[in-house]
């Protein structure tokens, strides 16, 4: 059904040659020590020829003989009691095909934690960008006729904005250990703040989209562009009440998720799948920039109160800390990403007394999701803004009082997690600091504070910040016990090794380093291993792509599964495997390892209590960011950010460092100009051209240094990169705002509004 | 009306509205479907192609535009069947393309950009590039790509 141009997973031409091997042995990696045997040179990126030539095929590129376009009519109110479709008398709805939730032959559901959102509305519309109805036509000509044709009739209701006011709570979550009100009370000095957080759009380049194809046996496979294939096959075996074999879910090459591609695919792929099934034949449904910035899921909105105790000589005694976070319309992942918010809220320091207490709330705006970071960028933005002002009310560096503060090993967390491993705060601080000369450049800069003598005279001024952070490395508490991740591991009959699995590379290298995994531990070499495509009809559930698990969690799974392919093979053939496998599969057939995922050693969790091992281990962040600001108009110039990530094992240095100068720029994007405006629970700048990202000339010079503090629950020691640079961008930047021009911005972005307010105020 | 161009050197004839965009006219009427659509509004560059020397956003560009002009897409960077070009193979090397929907209107930013005689300098890339959005590289690795073909010999 589908031609497509030639593609190949290999490159192709010979001479795209990969560097010459050192040593045709494997890797060893020992988690606790250093790496034994030869390192050999890392691959380039798997599919890397395919994307540079215009060969990699993303889900708009698929040409599908026969298909029509589809679209979706959404509410334009906030808040309303649906009352019925119109369609135009006038119009030849010959030619169209119409789907309400009429026509859903399953639940009218979308569910993720709570089964709350509907496919398409029956009653009440609870924000704007609310699917009601579907359309599909042969051509765009006329689904545009026929998008102008539909009337709403609804019955305006009033509608909550603000989740402050909001009595619709989604989730909540306490954590603490001590006594917070006598700590505080018998602090030197007890620092408040509160600090807000607006939403963040993910932005991937490549806009959302499914293609629906109608199946023989009556269900329908659906390809596109997505982080989860197993989120969208149970949505669509529930909404259309099919079975495990008819619902079938197909990665196409994926431009981009960081969170926005985890959950909203599921509506996606429904909707396509409801208009393929009415229509009879396939469905191309693929977002506009416009329909993706005002409809998709964002990052959480929070408000933060904050109360900092110390002592006068720095002792950090007391933390209290209030989280409410907008959920928007409907549940999605909120929950989670409250928990993840509420357990990094205190930062990487340690504390005898702490209490955290965080809420989210429901609001008549778009339903917000997963987006890097997951909750911790807003609560960490927080925890170092305090830590900032702490520094600068005892008179001492920030460098210096995060160095006393930071978490060491042995520490308690405010679950009551012992970290007893794999703790690289200090060390990811020092090395940040001191590769950006941290406290030289701040003497330097030292004029600017406080409105001095740089400050009155000059237009321009220059600053220097820091941040620190830590972040929980995979699922939060029994995640992965839950999930029960699995990889299948095969080998033909000539020796050639398959992976399945159902993570899925957006860009971010999961199709080089698995094979790259497996190569090392066969001690072949990377081509020699091949990937199934992700087919939810050929892979298994490895667990979603996300929360920086899959290098690690779904990583791990794959050498173990490769150890076990060679022990089969060596010991019956007594010969390394990459000499004996082909031998081995000719006498004795295809081997096929089942991987499943089994709890990491000593992690206990209890749900119940929110106490215990929140993660198995942590990974560490700091960030000093230097920035110009100008003084008349408030603008923030990012110079350079010297990024120092602890991602536990370095699996590929050229991926690392292109997540952790990726993440950064989103970092510094939500810091300075990525800003939704939100009027009347509508986004007010739903284009490219309103809402703003930092282009290459925006962008500082990023410098990054991994350190590597292993984890020794997973056999290659790596933690995750993907998220960390997220959590400390921001601080890094208001801080050195701060240092330039002597004002504290509170809430993000700090816009040059909210800079010139700032100084206005200070004078 | 009939619209005469070549794509990547190759003369072609196309019968088409002189409205239709030249993004729809490639992807869609040629099946060239290395470049991308990121918003039709001519912010993000996803888009760009080269036409008659220029960098230009193809979903700005109408076909009665291109009546007579030279087409270069990312198709036409390498031979199929060749090797990468040295642009293409700075950024294989340097990790300039990760997800890679920005990469083939990135890369013909950056063609046009050597093609015109563009030097290593960090800040003159920079600019050659601030029409090409990009969300996963923070660009660092783009400029590097970019630096290291425009000390290399060019010759595609």
């Amino acid at each position: 059904m589908i031609s497509r141009p030639p593609t190949s997973t290999t490159p192709p031409s010979a001479s795209i040659a990969e560097p010459p091997m050192v040593l045709p042995g494997p890797v060893i990696v020992d988690p606790l020590g250093s790496t034994r045997g030869a390192a050999r040179p890392a691959p380039f990126r798997r599919e890397g020829p395919d994307k540079l030539t215009g060969r990699a095929i993303y889900v708009d590129d698929l040409v599908v003989p026969g298909a029509w376009y589809g679209a979706t009519i959404r509410s334009t109110e906030p808040h309303a009691r649906f009352l019925g479709l119109e369609l135009d008398p006038a119009f030849d709805w010959s030619q169209v095909v119409v789907v309400t939730a009429a026509d859903i032959p399953g639940e009218n559901v979308v569910a993720s934690i709570q089964a709350d959102q509907p496919v398409l509305v029956t009653d009440e519309i609870r924000h704007h960008a609310e699917a009601v109805a579907l359309l599909a036509a042969p051509d765009r000509e006329i689904l545009r006729a026929a998008k102008r044709a539909v009337r709403l009739r609804t019955e305006p209701l009033p509608a909550v904005f603000d989740p402050l006011e909001s009595d619709h709570e989604f989730a909540h979550n306490e954590v603490g250990i001590g006594d917070v009100d006598v700590a505080m009370a018998g602090a030197d000095l007890v620092i408040e703040g509160t600090y807000r957080v607006g939403h963040q759009e993910q932005l991937y380049i490549e806009n959302q989209g499914m293609i629906a194809i109608p199946r023989d046996d009556g269900g329908v496979t659906v390809h596109g562009s997505l982080q989860c294939p197993y989120y969208v096959h149970p949505a669509l075996k529930r909404a259309l009440a099919l079975s495990d074999s008819q619902a079938v879910v197909v990665q196409t090459e994926t431009g981009g998720g960081f969170g926005g591609k985890e959950e909203y695919p599921s509506i996606v792929a429904v909707h396509a799948a409801l208009l393929a099934r009415k229509a009879g034949r396939p469905v191309r449904m693929i977002y506009d920039r416009h329909e993706d910035i005002s409809a998709t899921t964002k990052r959480h909105p929070a408000v933060v109160r904050y109360r900092t105790g110390v002592m006068r000589d720095g002792t950090l005694v007391a933390q209290d800390i209030d989280v409410v976070m907008d959920g928007g319309a409907y549940c999605t992942l909120t929950p989670v990403v409250l928990s993840r918010g509420v357990l990094h809220a205190g930062g990487p320091y340690r504390c005898p007394d702490v209490r955290i207490r965080g809420r989210a709330m429901a609001t008549n705006t778009p339903p917000n999701g997963a987006f890097r970071g997951f909750g911790a960028p807003q609560t960490e933005f927080a925890a170092e803004m305090q830590a900032n002002r702490v520094a600068e009310a005892l008179g001492l560096s920030p460098l210096a009082l995060r160095r006393r503060w930071v978490y060491q090993l042995g520490d308690m967390t405010p679950t009551q997690q012992v970290l007893r491993e794999s703790v690289a705060g200090q060390e990811v601080l020092d090395r940040a600091a001191e590769a950006s000369e941290f406290e030289r450049t701040r003497e330097r800069t030292a004029p600017g504070r406080g409105g001095g003598a740089q400050g009155r005279a000059a237009r321009r001024a220059s600053g220097i910040g820091l941040a620190l952070a830590w972040h929980g490395a995979g699922f939060t508490g029994s995640g992965e016990v839950k999930l029960k991740s699995v990889v299948y591991l095969d080998m033909d009959v000539t020796g050639r090794p398959t992976i399945l699995m159902g993570s899925t590379e957006m860009g971010q290298g999961t199709k080089t380093i698995f094979p790259q995994l497996v190569a090392a531990e066969l001690g072949i070499g990377e081509d020699d291993v091949d990937l199934a495509p992700v087919d939810t009809s050929v892979v298994p559930d490895s667990g979603p792509t996300v929360a920086s698990r899959t290098a690690m969690v779904v990583g791990g799974l794959v050498i173990q599964a490769a150890r076990r392919l060679r022990e089969q093979v060596e010991t019956a053939t007594g010969r390394p495997f990459s000499a004996s496998a082909s031998d081995y599969g000719q006498e004795h057939g295809p081997i096929h390892i089942e991987q499943r995922f089994v709890p990491y050693p000593d992690i206990h969790f209890d749900d119940a209590t929110y106490t215990g091992d929140a993660y198995p281990c942590f990974g560490w962040a700091a960030a000093v960011a230097e920035v110009d600001v100008d003084l008349d108009t408030g603008e923030v110039a990012v110079r350079s950010v010297v990024a120092a990530d602890d991602v536990g094992r370095v699996l590929h240095q050229v991926l690392a460092e292109g997540q952790v100068e990726g993440g950064t720029l989103q970092a510094v994007g939500y810091a300075t100009i990525e800003e939704m405006q939100v009027v009347d629970g509508r986004y007010r700048n739903d284009r490219l051209a309103t809402y703003l990202i930092p282009t290459a000339l925006d962008a500082p010079r990023i410098e990054t240094i991994l350190v590597e503090s292993p984890y020794s629950g997973v056999p290659h020691g790596a933690k995750g990169v993907g998220e960390l640079p997220m959590d400390v961008g921001a601080p890094a930047v208001v801080a050195a705002i701060h240092d330039a021009t002597g004002v504290w911005i509170h809430d993000l972005p700090a816009t040059p509004e909210r800079i010139l307010a700032a100084l206005r105020a200070a004078r | 009306m009939s619209i005469g161009f070549r794509v990547n050197g190759e003369p072609v004839e196309l019968e088409v509205p002189g409205m239709r965009r030249l993004l729809d006219a490639l992807r869609e009427d040629l099946g060239l479907t290395g470049t991308k659509e990121g918003c039709g509004e001519g912010e993000c560059g996803a888009c760009s192609v080269i036409l008659d020397g220029q960098v230009v956003d193809a979903c700005l560009v109408p076909m009665c535009q291109v009546d007579g002009s030279d087409v270069r897409t990312v198709e036409g960077l390498s031979d199929t069947t060749g090797p990468l070009s040295p642009l293409q193979q700075a950024f294989l090397e340097l990790g300039g393309a990760q997800c890679g929907i920005c990469t083939p209107g990135m890369l013909m930013a950056a063609q046009a950009y050597l093609d015109a005689g563009g030097g290593p300098e960090d800040g003159s890339i920079r600019e050659a590039i601030a029409g090409n959005l990009c969300r996963c590289t923070g660009y660092t690795k783009i400029v590097d790509s970019i630096a290291r073909a425009a000390v290399h010999d060019l010759t595609v």
